[in-house]
């Protein structure tokens, strides 16, 4: 019994076998190397590029790169026992700030769901749309925020609400794509049951396919949900209120202004760095439970 | 050669393995056969350090496992091969750079990150597949190998480390009758041939009884019997999970031939009886 299951190929069998691997890891390794070089002449040339288009040039300015935050730092240390009061004073706009960020949060998630669903092979309600909803989310996510926030803001008049729905709307596309990427990996087992029990494509979608996919959707959710946060401060530079106005005006008018820099930095800081400690717990404890 | 003294491994307020204490003299095949949850997997994991112990000591040849670190630790667990249940291979890579993997520990990170080998090593691997009878699988990836071929890609990855103990945690669980008795011979082969020490995880006992030369019996993580097959009677079987007299491992085995063992099992039930 030892002898059948031992004996292998035949000297000659075990000779052509080594050479053809050793000719296939030769051609793999060709590839590699050449590969290597491409990407080495792409990195060099590509930094040469940007070297000479660049005003300055690159390395006249590295030297000065650490001079503006140092600025920022000596004068907020100067006055540092001001900091508290600022925090405090910036407040009601940071609030603000994350009201947009989780409005735009949740309608963008709740949208993106019912895109994902739709754009994802197997489950989609009607198959040969897909790509439609797949070029539709690629739009949503092409067209910078910034770009939506302004046109709105046009349109609309300054305010959260012309902010909300531009991020709301990047939002979909990028959730979108990420949640149709969870649900591929998702068992096609339970929504079969489904159907023979004669369920119908929401029902089949809401008890077959969410409980599988929840725990990572929250993730992903929470994750644009301080993506976020930091898109609905920048957008304030354009006028749509929030922490991001009162950053636009500390910076621009300069003159003796860094320590109010530094408390809304402070502000913003501790803010990404609550909501992801904050998310990380409630992502473990759902997927605990699951 | 190996020596564990009262090693014991808690989990909270559960006690995995509770102060196990075993000596291995020369080179041997040995089994360790006990129920579900009873320490076999969390003993084997120590040993390779995988996992810590507690408290209690690994000794091999003079070394004491249990107290290396860092470089010293991988070196050991290079010289203590695993084999596993799921056979824990890369999937997406072909079979003979994952039987190279067991050479990681005497390779850079860098040359290893490009699958950069060294010819002779490569040959060796190839030359180790042959003998497991999968030579003409070497250029395919592992995930599309049948299971008792990758468990064979596992066993030819522990061989290239080329190991004085080898650690195998219910190696043919996860395998059909036949499948289990090609990768049970291959391990038994090791042994003889290569002068390997063998240590398996097994979860029927007709294997144990059929493949060891020695078998020990674990139950709520103590040792509660060591002995040779033959001393391993029914009566010890049911000792050591805990069963009643419905209890016979015929019901449960996987192998081929026990079809026709009654006669063998009646005299042990006799023996039982007595």
């Amino acid at each position: 019994m030892t002898e059948t299951s031992m004996t292998g190929a035949p000297a000659g069998r075990v000779d052509e076998v080594q050479s053809a691997y050793m000719q296939m890891t030769r051609r793999k390794r060709m590839y590699s190397g050449i590969m290597l070089v491409v990407f080495i002449a792409l990195m060099a040339s590509g930094f040469i590029v940007a070297d000479d288009r660049n005003a300055g040039g690159f390395w006249d300015g590295i030297t000065n790169i650490f001079t503006f935050p140092g600025e920022v730092l000596s004068e907020a240390g100067e006055k540092i026992a001001l900091l508290p009061a600022l925090m405090w004073e910036f407040l009601p706009s940071l609030i603000e700030t994350i009201n947009i960020a989780a409005a735009s949060t949740l309608l963008g998630a709740i949208l993106a769901i019912v895109i994902s669903l739709l754009s994802t092979r197997g489950l989609a309600r009607w198959p040969r749309l897909i790509p439609l909803f797949r070029r539709l989310m690629d739009i949503m996510r092409a067209i910078p925020e910034i770009v939506i926030a302004l046109v709105l803001i046009f349109i609309l008049g300054g305010g959260p609400v012309p902010a909300m729905i531009a991020i709301a709307l990047h939002t979909v596309g990028a959730l979108g794509k990420l949640f149709s990427e969870v649900n591929e990996n998702a068992s096609l087992n339970p929504v079969e049951g489904l159907q023979s029990a004669g369920a119908s494509w929401s029902q089949r979608m809401w008890l077959g396919i969410m409980p599988q996919v929840a725990p990572n959707y929250l993730s992903y959710a929470l994750l644009r949900f301080e993506i976020n946060i930091r898109a609905s401060a920048i957008l304030g530079f354009v006028g749509s209120g929030g922490i991001g106005y009162d950053l636009k005006n500390a910076f621009s008018w300069g003159q003796g202004r860094y320590d109010e820099v530094a408390a809304i930095f402070l502000l913003l800081f501790g803010t990404i760095v609550f909501f992801d400690q904050l998310s990380g717990y409630y992502r473990n404890k759902l997927i605990g439970e699951g | 050669m190996l020596n564990i003294e009262d090693l014991t491994k808690r989990f909270g307020r559960n006690t995995a393995v509770d102060a196990v204490s075993f000596e291995v003299v020369k080179p041997a095949m040995v089994g360790i056969i006990g129920a579900s949850g009873a320490g076999k997997s969390t003993l084997l994991r120590m040993m390779n350090r995988l996992s810590d112990a507690s408290s209690g000591r690994i000794v091999f040849e003079g070394r004491e496992i249990t107290a290396l670190k860092g470089a010293a630790k991988r070196a050991w667990q290079s010289e203590c091969a695993m084999i596993f249940q799921q056979f824990n291979l890369v999937p997406r890579m072909d079979v003979v750079s994952n039987v190279l993997h067991g050479t990681l520990n005497r390779r850079s990170t860098l040359a290893t990150m490009f699958n950069l080998y060294p010819d002779a090593d490569i040959n060796h691997a190839i030359g180790i597949l042959d003998r497991l009878g999968i030579a003409e699988h070497a250029p395919k990836r592992a995930e599309a190998l049948s299971g008792g071929q990758q468990q064979r890609v596992a066993i030819a990855r522990a061989l290239m480390q080329d190991p004085k103990v080898v650690l195998a945690d219910e190696p043919i669980a996860s395998l059909d009758p036949m499948n289990a008795q090609l990768v049970m011979e291959d391990l038994r082969r090791i042994h003889e041939e290569d002068g390997r020490t063998v240590i398996a995880n097994l979860h029927t006992l007709d294997t144990a009884r059929r493949y060891c030369e020695r078998v020990i019996g674990m139950r709520e993580g103590r040792i509660v019997f060591d002995g040779t097959p033959e001393q391993l009677t029914t009566g010890a079987a049911r000792d050591i999970y805990g069963a009643d007299a419905s209890f016979s491992e015929d019901s449960t085995s996987t192998s081929i031939e026990t079809l026709d063992r009654g006669q063998l099992r009646a005299l042990r039930e006799a023996e039982a009886a007595v």
